[in-house]
């Protein structure tokens, strides 16, 4: 298989920096390759817009001499850069300072077995064939309502690439993966107000895309119901998180736990481990092994494995996100989360998107946020949002220019149910979210 | 040696290029029925260097190279990239990229004049202005006498990134630019622990020109002292405010709200489209009259400077606001052209594999008449926002979020106790109609802002004098 060739050659180059850092004075070294190939193609009032071709490389090395640590990187892959990429990176480890805790992964951590996850789907489409499919996906958004007034258009992308990691343990693996996606963007207007929304569906295997009318005629239902919002005013009441949101919550908590910031003593749950969270019925972990999910990979970032594990079981705190370096300074194990964490899912309760409005009873529904508003260091949270008004389950009226505030600590605390309305399409999967409690200001 | 020549010399030599290898590539775009081409030729050279717990944690380097080739008729623009500077490689670009016109037309022939513009910054590589032991020593000696500051500080990180960048701009007119560009920053977190609560503070800075500016007047030591104070600052913080209030902006960073409630609004492509809560509203009232903004990519040495822009326009000073009034927006070439004005020097990219579009350089508004003292004398109940972090715009609706850094209270004229985790909400389009005080103590920001957009990230620079808003939505948890 051609393929299988590009790999090989792409391995024999990861072997080359390898054996260059090792000549050239490296006591221990770390490289990574990647190629990707792709096609975007927007599509905008019926016609195309924008053909991009796409075609990057890159390469990237970390020399270690002793405790001390250089990195180096470069997009031209030839044999003279090769050796100029290796001298850069010996050239900072000489400066920096002696870390004892610096070096690579422990040899017994790294991965020894490559089971095939099902990443790599290549899509043969030419520019016309997704010109056609963009075209079709923003014609059922402009054609779903009168009030759907003009457009951003809609996208087609589909990427292929290889990555090759390996290190002087001897550690060296490459595979091949691909990612598709569809998008589209549309304009409403009613009166003075001018409403933009969007959806988009991303998968491994083009088949598993959602249809391109499907994303178009969301993305119009979705920007025609947010047409005339209004202001809240000041008040504290529940929170429900719509699954597309409530993935933001979760990436705070890895952030918390994540041990960059824990060894830093930044993390707002610093000393938690073994200790409750969440409250008692709320389970997350992490499911590196889902054959074509986005988030699979039998290794890290450093070749270490990943491993299907809690991360928090029964409210409580099992287990931080680290990487070799942080777990060192934590006297810890790397969890083999060196670049972040694989198919993080929290288990779903077990009402729909309705049946959790019905719970939310009367509150916000929040679909979209806005802003950095959140203190790693003390967990303090304050976004800027928009929604829905609820009252007794059912939609009242589209919300903005509101902002919902609270500390994450007390909101983990807080939640009081989890949907099952799964959002699959990012590396955090999780239903709806709602918190019994937070605080609204508005006019 | 003029940039022209020094580009070619970074950039074309080492391809063994000629100016006659892209006219062979512009020739074979122009083959095609395009009403605009352009090559993008680009090499970069970054470093960066991080000091934590007190050692020199590591040091990157990288090198990058590559071309971008577009064709654009209409609407409608064809793109292709590569980071082989090769001649058949970008003769295949641009094959690909022509096919995005279906029609031939007879060849048409460009032959490139060089053009040199008015340059606003200087040309040396910042990563050479001082020797790698001299950079270590620098960082060395703001770990320690930062951390002499307080004995709550805990923690201190310290970053310094260098940037040498040089392009080269080919376009269908025989216009042949080219620039280079140096950019430097250096940033200092701290970490303050007292009684068992912990906050953090930063401060940074920078500009285009090289590392040597950190010694000038201690620049460096005094990241290290603001940052210090920004932390024991909210050490002290109670829970902010919920609800409208009076909101007093601080100058400097804070300018922040003008590049997102308004200057993202004001990018030519949104407008040309109609997606823009400001679409269509030039020579309208959008602000009081107390308002004048500007884009101004001239500043010498600033962050968001750009002697031309990635097609090759020299930028400009774009009066956006006028004593209120919308006057225009901040153009590139194909919006310019399809809205029938003239490209503002705005159109930029991150890199040769991205497409330029509109964005914007140094933003700011003009000075006013007060005194930044008497503006917070005449607010009776409110908040003084003086730092922020970041900030977010829905350009369609016009909403704009930012967060606080370092809030104030304000009551009886006077500033009271510092807030934490304030976050601000409003309207663009109407938020410069309630600004009713302007400070005469304009202040463009140190040189640490990166804006967003289209997943494509840019150096620019913000600044206002201290601003009174009458009514923003603050959103804080005390209610």
């Amino acid at each position: 298989m051609q393929n299988q060739d590009e790999i090989n050659r792409l391995t024999a180059l990861v072997q080359l920096l390898l054996d260059e850092a090792k000549e050239q004075g490296a006591s221990a070294a770390e490289a990574g390759l990647s190629i990707e190939n792709g096609l975007s193609v927007t599509a905008r009032m019926g016609d195309v817009e924008t053909i991009e071709h796409h075609c990057d490389q890159g390469l990237g090395v970390t020399v270690y001499i002793g405790q001390r640590k250089g990195s180096a990187s470069t997009n031209d892959l030839s044999e003279a850069s090769i050796k100029e990429t290796v001298t850069a990176a010996l050239s900072f480890a000489r400066y920096a300072s002696e870390d004892a805790y610096a070096g690579l992964p422990e040899a017994s951590w790294l991965a020894t077995e490559f089971p095939d996850l099902d990443l790599y789907h290549p899509w043969t489409l030419n520019a016309d064939q997704a010109i056609n499919m963009a075209i079709a996906c923003e014609d059922a958004a402009r054609s779903y309502h009168a009030d759907i007034t003009n457009s951003e258009g809609a996208s087609v992308n589909t990427h292929q690439g290889i990555r090759v990691l390996g290190n002087s343990l001897g550690f060296l693996h490459g595979y091949a993966s691909t990612r598709h996606s569809m998008s589209c963007s549309v304009l409403g207007q009613r009166g003075d107000s001018m409403q933009r929304d969007y959806w988009y569906s991303v998968a491994r295997d083009a088949a598993k895309l959602e249809s391109g009318p499907e994303i178009g005629r969301k993305a119009a239902e979705r920007t025609i119901r947010r047409l005339e919002g209004r202001k809240l005013s000041t008040r504290q009441c529940p929170v429900l998180y719509a699954a597309e949101v409530a993935s933001g919550l979760l990436g705070s908590l890895i952030g918390a736990i994540s041990g960059g910031n824990l060894y830093r003593k930044s993390s707002f749950l610093l000393d938690m481990l073994d200790q409750p969270i969440f409250p008692e019925f709320i389970h997350i972990h992490e499911q590196p092994y889902l054959p074509g999910a986005l988030g699979s990979a039998s290794f890290d970032a450093e070749g270490v494995v990943t491993r299907t594990r809690d991360i928090v079981a029964d409210g409580i705190l099992k287990s931080y996100v680290l990487g070799t370096y942080s777990a060192r300074k934590l006297g810890m194990q790397s969890t083999g989360n060196a670049g972040g964490v694989h198919n993080l899912t929290l288990d779903s309760g077990a009402d729909d998107f309705n049946g959790m409005l019905a719970r939310l009873g009367t509150g916000l529904l929040v679909t979209e946020l806005m802003g950095q508003g959140v203190n790693m260091v003390t967990g303090d949270y304050s976004r800027g949002a928009s929604g829905f008004w609820v009252e007794n389950g059912l939609i009242q009226y589209p919300v903005e220019e509101i902002t919902i505030a609270g500390n994450l600590k007390q909101m983990f605390k807080n939640i009081v149910a989890v949907g099952n309305d799964v959002d699959y399409r990012g590396n955090i999967r999780t239903g709806s979210l709602l918190i019994e409690r937070m605080s609204i200001a508005g006019e | 040696m003029d940039r022209l020549t020094q580009a070619r010399q970074s950039i074309l030599a080492p391809a063994g290029l000629q100016d006659s290898d892209i006219e062979k590539i512009m020739n074979s775009l122009l083959s095609a029925q395009v009403d605009a081409a352009d090559i993008y030729f680009q090499s970069s050279h970054f470093e960066s260097w991080v000091m934590e717990s007190g050692i020199i944690k590591e040091g990157s380097h990288s090198i990058e190279k590559g071309a971008g080739v577009r064709a654009v008729a209409g609407e409608k623009t064809g793109f292709a990239y590569s980071d082989r500077i090769e001649l058949p490689v970008l003769m295949e670009a641009a094959n690909n990229v022509k096919a995005i016109v279906r029609q031939g037309q007879e060849a048409r022939s460009a032959l490139f004049k060089p053009s040199h513009s008015q340059p606003y910054y200087g040309t040396s590589n910042p990563l050479k202005s001082l020797a790698d032991q001299q950079k270590v020593d620098l960082l060395r000696k703001v770990d320690s006498e930062t951390r002499k500051l307080d004995n709550r500080i805990e923690e201190v990180i310290i970053s310094l990134i260098g940037a040498h960048d040089s392009i080269l701009v080919a376009s269908q007119d025989g216009q042949l630019t080219a620039d280079i560009r140096p950019l430097v920053r250096m940033n200092v977190t701290v970490i303050v622990v007292q009684n068992g609560r912990r906050e953090q503070g930063s401060m940074g800075g920078g500009g285009r020109c090289d590392y040597t500016m950190f010694f000038d007047e201690d620049k460096a030591l005094d990241y290290g002292k603001e940052a210090v104070r920004l932390a024991l600052v909210n050490l002290e913080a109670v829970e902010a405010p919920a609800g409208n209030m009076t909101v007093v902006l601080g100058s400097g960073w804070p300018g922040i709200l003008l590049h997102e409630a308004i200057g993202h609004g004001l990018e030519g492509d949104f407008n040309r489209k109609g997606t823009s809560a400001f679409s269509g509203r030039v020579g309208e009232r959008v602000g009081s009259s107390l308002c004048t903004v500007v884009d101004d990519g001239t500043l010498p040495g600033r962050r968001g400077s750009l002697s031309i822009d990635d097609e090759g326009t020299p930028t400009e000073n774009t009066v956006l606001i006028e004593n209120g009034i919308l006057k225009g927006y901040m153009q590139d070439k194909l919006n310019a052209r399809l809205m029938g004005v003239s490209p503002t020097g705005n159109g930029r990219r991150e890199s040769y594999a991205h497409l330029p579009m509109p964005r914007m350089t140094n933003t700011y508004m003009l000075p006013g008449a007060h005194d930044a003292e008497e503006i917070i004398r005449s607010v009776e109940k409110g908040l003084f926002a003086k730092n922020f972090g970041g900030g977010q715009v829905d350009i369609t609706s016009g909403k704009f979020v930012f967060s606080a850094s370092e809030a104030y209270l304000i009551e009886n004229g006077k500033l009271t106790r510092p807030v934490k985790g304030a976050t601000l909400i409003g309207n663009g389009p109407d938020v410069l109609t309630r600004v009713s005080m302007v400070g005469n103590d304009l202040q463009l920001d140190s040189g640490v802002g990166t804006c967003g957009k289209d997943g494509q990230s840019v150096p620019v620079g913000v600044g206002q004098p201290t601003l009174k808003i009458d009514g923003l939505t603050v959103g804080g948890t005390s209610i």
